[in-house]
């Protein structure tokens, strides 16, 4: 048996477990509103955690990942359509990477 | 039936998917680079299911790093979805059993959780079960796909073109963040706020910072732990 395949397994319990815990315990407790109110926020709050800087070093250069970005963030102003807005981003940085790099 | 809704899942999860193709085939090319036998990260794409943790773990198995310390760091990286497994039970349909919840925690991704976080379903405030496994089930599907190819396929996509792709997954939480910070201002200082910490915990030299599953844990909880304070309102993004 190989020893690495042990390491995937207790990766996907040590993974599993926070993901499966408050969602199946949360179910029938009453939280506090304040506690709601906080994680009705988490998301917008990872959102901007999740982008910013990792976005910076998402590809092979600073300037080609703000290029991409900062193309997504206008299309995104004007249209909802997440496709869209994922190819403008890589065409952004793709366009960059091809003139300067 | 509910078969339309979980139709509307797999729509709804497409750019996910879309997102996750490419970075998957790049963690398979790297798993066969480093030496890792194939069946390894097969199995990790099947039962670990998230993405950075996994990219760690085949560098980390490469330089023979004890079993022990690569569990760790990946519990450390991946503890996160906790926070979010937390906000997403109270979007769920409070009626969906137990065992169906447990069936979706699997699911939950930074991708996943986002997306569905920011989904308004017509005439319903809550999300029902099998519009989440369809949004998950697909993405999960193209993270395995790209695996493979990744795998046994090696090197299709030019470099220069891999290099791009990495920014799809950040430009899609862009896009699924701009609409909220257009229609609330709760949001725009939520969101900023947590930006500013993880600039912060990263550039700062005397803050101090962790692993990034930690510094997002961080940054995440004082976003919104200052949204709970100042704004009487939970939020919502209509």
């Amino acid at each position: 048996m190989n020893n690495t395949i042990l390491i995937v397994l207790g990766m996907a319990v040590v993974t599993y477990i926070p993901r499966m815990l408050p969602m199946v315990l949360l179910q029938k407790l009453r939280l506090q509103p304040y506690i709601k109110r906080f994680l009705s926020f988490i998301p917008f709050a990872a959102l901007g955690a999740l982008i910013f800087p990792e976005i910076l070093f998402s590809t092979e250069s600073v300037p080609s990942s703000i290029v991409g970005a900062l193309l997504a963030v206008v299309v995104a102003l004007y249209s909802k359509n997440l496709i869209l807005i994922v190819l403008s981003g890589i065409l952004g940085s793709f366009i960059y990477q091809l003139l300067f790099l | 039936m509910k078969n339309s809704l979980f139709v509307q899942g797999l729509k709804q999860g497409l750019p996910i998917a879309l997102g996750y193709i490419p970075i998957a085939i790049a963690f398979g090319i790297l798993t066969a680079s480093e030496g890792i036998p194939f069946i390894t990260g097969i199995l990790m794409s099947l039962t670990v299911f998230a993405g950075a943790s996994q990219f760690v773990a085949v560098n980390l198995m490469s330089l023979g790093a004890a079993s022990g310390e690569i569990i760790l760091t990946t519990f450390i990286l991946n503890f996160r979805h906790f926070l979010m497994s937390a906000s997403l039970s109270q979007r769920l349909e409070e009626s969906t059993p137990k065992l169906y919840r447990s069936i979706l925690s699997f699911g939950i991704t930074d991708e996943t959780f986002s997306l569905a976080s920011v989904t308004n379903l017509e005439d319903n405030k809550k999300l029902p079960f099998s519009f989440l496994l369809g949004l998950m089930l697909i993405s999960f599907t193209a993270w395995n796909a790209g695996t493979w190819v990744g795998l046994f396929m090696g090197n299709i996509l030019p470099e220069i073109l891999q290099n791009s792709m990495g920014i799809a997954l950040y430009v899609m939480f862009i896009g699924l963040l701009v609409p909220s910070l257009k229609s609330s201002f709760p949001i725009v200082v939520v969101a900023l706020t947590a930006v500013l910490a993880h600039s912060a915990i990263t550039f700062v030299p005397w803050i101090p910072s962790f692993s990034t599953g930690w510094n997002i844990i961080i940054s995440t909880m004082l976003g919104a732990f200052l949204g709970t304070i100042l704004f009487p309102k939970e939020a919502s993004n209509e």
